[in-house]
């Protein structure tokens, strides 16, 4: 009997307890089949070496029986049987063929048994989730999405633990490389229990991701995390505004409509792109060159395909008050904008839109075949169109590679980009909302700073609180009324005359107001919180900085302070010496 | 009725009843005691276990428990007794005896409890 494959999992995952309920029949039968084989052998007469009767007590008889049942056989003791007595061991041994016959015949069927497959998988699931002892995230689906964010999460050094629904896809993580062991199971996320299997209430939790493809699904998480864990971050993937509204009513912290977040971006990128490149840069996959488009042009703009995702578009475009005319084979339900009926898969439709007058495309439907086309087309009759490109399965990808458009649109990688923005650094997203507010000339600014000092590859972004437990070193130094600027801190360990590959972004004080890109000259305060962009491997210098007293004296002074026990009780001997002359 | 729960039933009252016979008796008479009889309790006994494996509930693991601790007793008089009829040079004295017996008699204990439980079981169902 096979069960459901998503049927919801067994209350009780005791294996050993399954098995023996299974083997329930063969193994009484084998006791049986012994118990008879033995009582037989006790109440057959046999002959003693003086030809008296003699029966065998029950100590001969089990022994005997037990090493022919198990095929060992060594022969009749402790007297040579008689005819009577070989008839019945006859019996006994066909019986106890038969007996272990079933028994392994249940044993290999049980083995391949895909339930009890399902509870092995789950039990050691759930023993390597306990184990856990470092922080990990619970990412429900393992789409492309998913993907992109355990590859990011192992690079950051970061575990994570996966609930898919599809057991093909859970096969894939033993393929994709991981430095740290990733546990899956193969499971419904939006089952409550499976959840807290999964580690959702366990300590090193801190945080959940829904990813699902089915927007109920994610709902049905998000509700659970709320519930069960509700001190966790959850980021949640929604697809339409009512599951986000939804979401968004019992306090899930980060919902990500991956088409809403690329409106907004649009529309940053037609109001300050410099500003819109500047957050490109910063929220790129780690490990990637961030790619230089134009800035998207202001002018006329075509649409083609008012779904969900046009909508969005066209609200981004109407905020920033560009003309936007919609293609699409039914009429839009707001009249406000120009509409022209057909599918902009052919030339006809984009001449009657004024494709040879526009300034950009957005070839927006459901169907990558017909947004290729689109484009093509597009391009065909004006050169110069900035065109935008919607590509819904993460499969076409080398034909969207092919094309080179200005900007594709990959709902898996803007959520992933998203994701990984709020989970490494939450001080991101109060730096990003401060500089969607700033005009064009200080983002353009900014970029050129950054990009001059630390390139155009994807940089690494992190936030350091000064606290004893992050930085002791600083801390305590701070403590005692010392002041120390940022330019100090930015320096070299091994040479403090040369500067760390990065820059302080951002500056969170719990009780002063925050800074943009604090001057060098900033004393810190103990209990700031700084975000940080460098290049890899400036994180861990600076972390050295703050952390380590020699290296925080070093920098300071520019002497090295004596290293070990013996060395340190030596000069604060001396020290105290010294301290003590003084009046 | 429930041919399943007349074999459960059955199993372990045939357990006690059986550990019951063979316990009767003087404690160190060796003609009180058969062993044939402890044969059968034994053997009755680990079948009533095999039954009562893959129970989930609380009663059933109380049961189980019983019925491990009764294999357990039952088992370690039949060894005794291999031991005294056929290692000892004395064979089945009446110290051995009543050892076997003071043994089977804990595995008797350990019955009564499973025989409780399941009567117990059955009028909380009150069916």
């Amino acid at each position: 009997m096979q069960p459901p494959l998503n049927a919801p999992l067994a209350r009780h995952h005791s294996v050993f307890f399954m098995i023996m309920r299974r083997l329930r029949a063969p193994l009484i039968l084998l006791i049986v089949i012994v118990s008879i084989s033995v009582l037989g052998l006790t109440l057959t007469p046999g002959v003693d070496d003086e030809g008296r009767t003699h029966y065998l007590s029950f100590f001969h008889a089990f022994y005997f029986i037990s090493y022919t049942a198990t095929t060992i056989g060594f022969g009749e003791i402790p007297y040579a049987f008689s005819d009577q007595q070989r008839l019945w061991v006859l019996f006994c041994i066909y019986m106890s063929v038969i007996g272990w016959a079933y028994t392994l015949g249940t044993v290999f069927a049980l083995l391949a048994d895909r339930s009890l497959q399902q509870a092995i998988a789950m039990q050691r699931f759930v023993r390597n989730v306990r184990r856990l002892g470092e922080p990990f995230y619970l990412v429900c689906g393992y789409g492309e999405t998913g993907r992109l964010i355990c590859q990011a999460l192992d690079r950051q050094g970061l575990r994570a633990v996966v609930i898919e629904k599809d057991e093909s896809k859970v096969g894939e993580i033993d393929l994709h490389s991981y430095a740290a062991d990733v546990p899956a199971i193969a499971a419904d996320a939006s089952n409550p229990e499976t959840l807290q299997y999964a580690g959702l209430t366990h300590p090193s939790c801190i945080g959940i991701i829904a990813l699902t493809n089915d927007d109920s699904a994610n709902l049905a998480i998000s509700i659970a995390a709320r519930l069960l864990a509700p001190r966790l971050p959850t980021l949640a993937r929604a697809e339409t505004r009512d599951t986000a509204a939804n979401m968004a009513s019992f306090g899930t912290r980060h919902i990500i409509n991956p088409f809403e977040k690329f409106g907004d971006t649009l529309a940053l990128a037609l109001h300050t792109p410099a500003a819109w490149k500047l957050l490109g840069w910063l929220t790129g996959l780690p490990g990637t060159t961030f790619e230089r488009h134009r800035d998207p042009p202001r002018g006329h703009w075509i649409l083609c395909g008012h779904g969900r995702f046009g909508r969005l578009m066209v609200d981004a475009m109407d905020a920033e008050s560009v003309p936007v005319t919609i293609i699409d084979r039914r009429p839009p339900e707001d009249i406000s904008h120009r509409w022209v009926q057909g599918d902009g898969t052919g030339a006809a439709a984009l001449e009657e839109a004024g494709i040879r007058e526009a300034v950009g495309i957005v070839a927006g439907t459901s169907s990558d075949v017909d947004n290729l086309s689109i484009a093509v087309t597009a391009r065909e009759l004006n050169r110069k169109l900035f065109v935008i490109v919607r590509q819904n399965h993460y499969t076409n990808r080398a034909l969207f590679q092919a094309y080179s458009s200005d900007i594709t649109v990959v709902p898996s990688e803007i959520i992933a980009h998203e994701c990984l923005a709020i989970l490494s650094t939450p001080l991101l997203t109060p730096f990003l909302d401060q500089i969607r507010q700033m005009d064009e000339e200080w983002c353009a600014w900014l970029l050129e700073r950054m990009t001059r000092r630390l390139g155009w590859d994807v940089p690494e972004v992190w936030s350091e609180r000064i606290n004893l437990s992050r930085a002791p070193a600083l801390y305590r130094r701070l403590m005692r009324g010392e002041t120390i600027t940022l330019d100090r801190l930015l320096r070299s360990h091994a040479n403090r005359h040369e500067f760390l590959a990065c820059e302080v972004l951002f500056l969170d004080r719990d009780d002063d107001d925050h800074l943009m890109v604090p001057l060098g000259s900033t004393p810190v305060r103990p209990g700031d919180e700084l975000l940080l962009v460098g290049r890899p491997g400036a994180r861990a210098s600076f972390g050295l900085n703050i952390a380590n007293e020699h290296a925080l004296n070093y920098l300071l002074t520019g002497e090295d302070l004596p290293g070990g026990w013996f060395w340190e009780k030596l000069s604060r001997k001396r020290q105290a010496r010294s301290t003590r002359q003084l009046p | 009725m429930n041919l399943e729960k007349v074999i459960f039933g059955f199993f372990i009252l045939l357990a006690a009843t059986l550990n019951f016979g063979f316990f009767v008796g003087d404690i160190d008479n060796p003609g009180h005691h058969d062993i044939y009889e402890l044969f059968a309790a034994l053997v009755v006994s680990l079948i009533a276990t095999m039954l009562k494996f893959g129970d989930r509930t609380q009663i059933g693991a109380i049961h189980l428990a019983t019925s491990l601790v009764a294999d357990l007793q039952l088992i370690a008089a039949a060894m005794v007794w291999g031991y005294a009829a056929h290692i000892t040079a004395d064979g089945l004295t009446g110290e051995m005896t009543a050892r076997v017996v003071s043994l089977s008699g804990g595995a008797l204990f350990a019955n009564v409890v499973s025989v409780v439980i399941l009567i117990a079981e059955t009028i909380m169902q009150r069916r």
